[in-house]
């Protein structure tokens, strides 16, 4: 099983195969409070790495989510509109907002694992 | 019975669950939940064969309220002793000056020279009036150092957009508004800034502010020269100074002399004017064009006592685009001008002459003060900041003391209050439990957690040193108590309403009303 991984804007990736699932890391949702609104991108989008896909919103800001590769939005999870604490599990058990598929595997490799992140949350603040 | 109960919360565990009212406490309901009485306050008599002129059937009941004008006006007040404002008591909120509104300012705004007049009498029957925005123009201009004067904007984002469609019409007359589509942001800045700046055509560029809250040369360079070797797609920026995070902009005069050697114009949001004024003008140090918030800088009311008033200011450049009218004067003659006789202006963006009556209370305002007592404002509201700022740089993660003094805002995170489970939300709830209005919240977004405090210059230490005993109280609290965080998470206690579930609310939202 793939492990996940994390980028700079608090985006958490799961690798399966060539499709990344991407969220938001548990520090994100604790930064935003709880969720009132996502909205999602039409399934067909392409992205660039850093494009912004989703919107989340909560009672005290919006934040925008960026793509952490170039791809496809292959699946959003229209589940998540009607059910935002879907947003706190983890990724592979409905946690993920979208499904990218990805062209240039080559840019996971410039993403966190779990220990660079969590040294990466002690720089902030 | 119920009074007694009330009181007996009340004592017990400070949560007056009364349905009614109790001592100075009112419960009260909507209008629409009043008994219907039979005697509405107008009354009118029924309508007699006149057949509908508008073709529309005429209607039913339509369930308003029906209610005497005694009822009607108990309702509003007892409705009212729930708010709080500057007159009741400390009003920290930076980001937003709330400070004293001079009753000097409202008796001269009462003259009935000025409160019964109408815009659209003959000009030659309100000469005096006229002279009045003359006079204030001048006095922006000289408190500015920049010499075109528009007091029309209604507020300080209707502000913003007069001053960035100036900036605009001039490429436009340069012929470089094509090449020219670029505005830079710091990310300290107000979110109307990236907002005017998109409304009128342009696109955002984000500078990150530095661990020191400020805006560093590296980041603006970067952000200037990023697409365009000499940053000739730079239409301008807009920058706060001092800053939102409380902060002067020390670097401004490199910063504003690269962007002016690129071609970008300099707009300068002046929300946070009141801790300039008579100490630097930002003429001098390189602003294009600014607004100013008469109901911060120069004590208008706002806030619900409004209206707003947002006057722009400007360079000789770009005063030919400012919007019309200013006054102008011609010989002992006061007149407004109009779109002949400045073509080149953007046009008109407000109804007649803006908000005339908070002219009145501005000029008033400074007059009364003078130079050298508006001088004594800011270095007042500055000194203030900076004496919360010393108290509580112990009790609250203070960012950006380390380096130095602040300017009329002290900003401190909730930092160390989060180990316990304490949040911003949570410290602000208990300063409505204690008494007192909280500061800004979550902002500026620099940091996680804000709170921007501004105490003003018209607070006594009597009331500011009050304050600063409940946030050391708060503090305390949030550090000893063994379950802070349910603790905090129950204020406030005494409040009309609890703490509402926003999550909910926005959630599952009842956008309509139903009686039981």
């Amino acid at each position: 099983m793939a492990e996940t991984k994390y980028t700079e804007d608090h985006e958490a990736v799961y690798v399966d195969g060539d499709v990344a699932w991407v969220g938001i890391t548990k520090y994100a949702q604790e930064a935003l409070g709880d969720l009132v609104f996502v909205e999602l991108p039409e399934v067909g989008k392409a992205l660039s790495k850093g494009d912004e896909f989703a919107v989340v919103e909560s009672v005290k800001t919006a934040a925008e989510v960026y793509s952490p590769v170039d791809g496809e939005v292959v699946e959003a999870n229209d589940n998540m509109p009607d059910d935002l604490e879907l947003i706190a599990k983890d990724l592979a058990d409905g946690g993920w907002i979208v499904k990218i598929k990805i062209s240039d595997a080559s840019q996971l490799d410039g993403l966190m694992d779990e220990a660079a992140y969590q040294d990466y949350l002690k720089t902030l603040d | 019975m119920v009074a007694e109960k009330a009181i007996m919360d009340m004592t017990e565990d400070h949560n007056p669950q009364h349905d009614g009212d109790c001592a100075l406490h009112y419960e009260e309901n909507l209008l629409w939940e009043k008994e219907r009485s039979d005697s509405p306050g107008v009354d009118l008599p029924e309508p007699q064969g006149t057949p509908s002129r508008t073709g529309v059937a005429e209607r039913g009941d339509i369930g308003l309220p029906q209610v005497s004008e005694p009822q009607a006006l108990r309702h509003f007040v007892r409705m009212s002793t729930w708010n709080y404002s500057i007159d009741h008591g400390f009003f920290p909120l930076g980001s937003c000056t709330m400070k004293h509104n001079p009753r000097l300012n409202e008796k001269v705004a009462r003259n009935p020279g000025f409160a019964h007049i109408h815009p659209m009498q003959p000009e030659s029957t309100v000469q005096g009036a006229l002279g009045l925005m003359y006079e204030l123009q001048e006095w922006l201009a000289e408190l500015t150092n920049l010499p075109g004067v528009c007091l029309s904007p209604a507020a300080g984002a209707h502000g913003e957009l007069a001053g960035m469609m100036t900036i605009r019409r001039a490429h436009e007359q340069k012929g470089e508004i094509q090449k020219r589509k670029i505005v830079l942001t710091p990310d300290s800045a107000h979110g109307t800034n990236p907002a005017t700046a998109v409304t009128c055509g342009f696109e955002v560029r984000n500078m990150p502010t530095s661990e020191t809250g400020i805006l560093t040369m590296e980041a603006f360079k970067e952000a200037l020269y990023a697409t365009d070797p000499d940053g000739a797609d730079i239409a301008g920026m807009m920058v706060t100074n001092p800053n939102t995070c409380g902060l002067f902009e020390k670097d401004i005069i490199e910063i504003a002399d690269l962007l002016h050697e690129a071609g970008g114009y300099f707009y300068m949001d002046g929300a946070n004017f009141n801790a300039l004024v008579g100490k630097i003008r930002p003429g001098d140090f390189g602003v294009d064009v600014m607004h100013i918030n008469l109901h911060k800088t120069f004590s208008t009311p706002h806030g619900g006592g409004g209206p707003g008033s947002g006057p722009i200011c400007c360079t000789e450049e770009l005063a030919q685009f400012m919007p019309v009218p200013t006054v102008i004067k011609n010989g002992d003659t006061y007149k407004l001008e109009t779109i002949e006789d400045r073509p080149a202006s953007v046009g008109r963006l407000k109804g007649y002459q803006g908000q005339f009556g908070m002219h009145v209370r501005a000029l008033s305002y400074m007059l009364s003060h003078g130079a050298d007592g508006l001088k004594r404002v800011s270095e007042d509201a500055v000194l203030n900041a900076n004496y919360i700022l010393r108290q509580l740089e112990g009790d609250y993660f203070a960012p950006y003391a380390g380096q130095g003094p602040c300017m009329h805002e002290a900003l401190v995170t909730d930092k160390f209050q989060k180990e316990q489970g304490v949040q911003t939300l949570d410290i602000a709830k208990a300063l409505i439990e204690k008494g007192f209005h909280p500061m800004t919240v979550y902002f500026p977004l620099t940091r996680p957690g804000t709170m921007l405090i501004e105490p003003t210059e018209t607070e006594s230490k009597d009331s500011i040193d009050r304050f600063i005993t409940v946030m050391k109280d708060i503090a305390n609290e949030a550090k000893t108590n063994d379950n802070a965080a349910d603790h905090f998470h129950n204020f406030p206690l005494s409040s009309p309403r609890r703490r509402l579930d926003e999550v909910k609310a926005a959630r599952k939202p009842q956008l309509r009303w139903k009686t039981a």
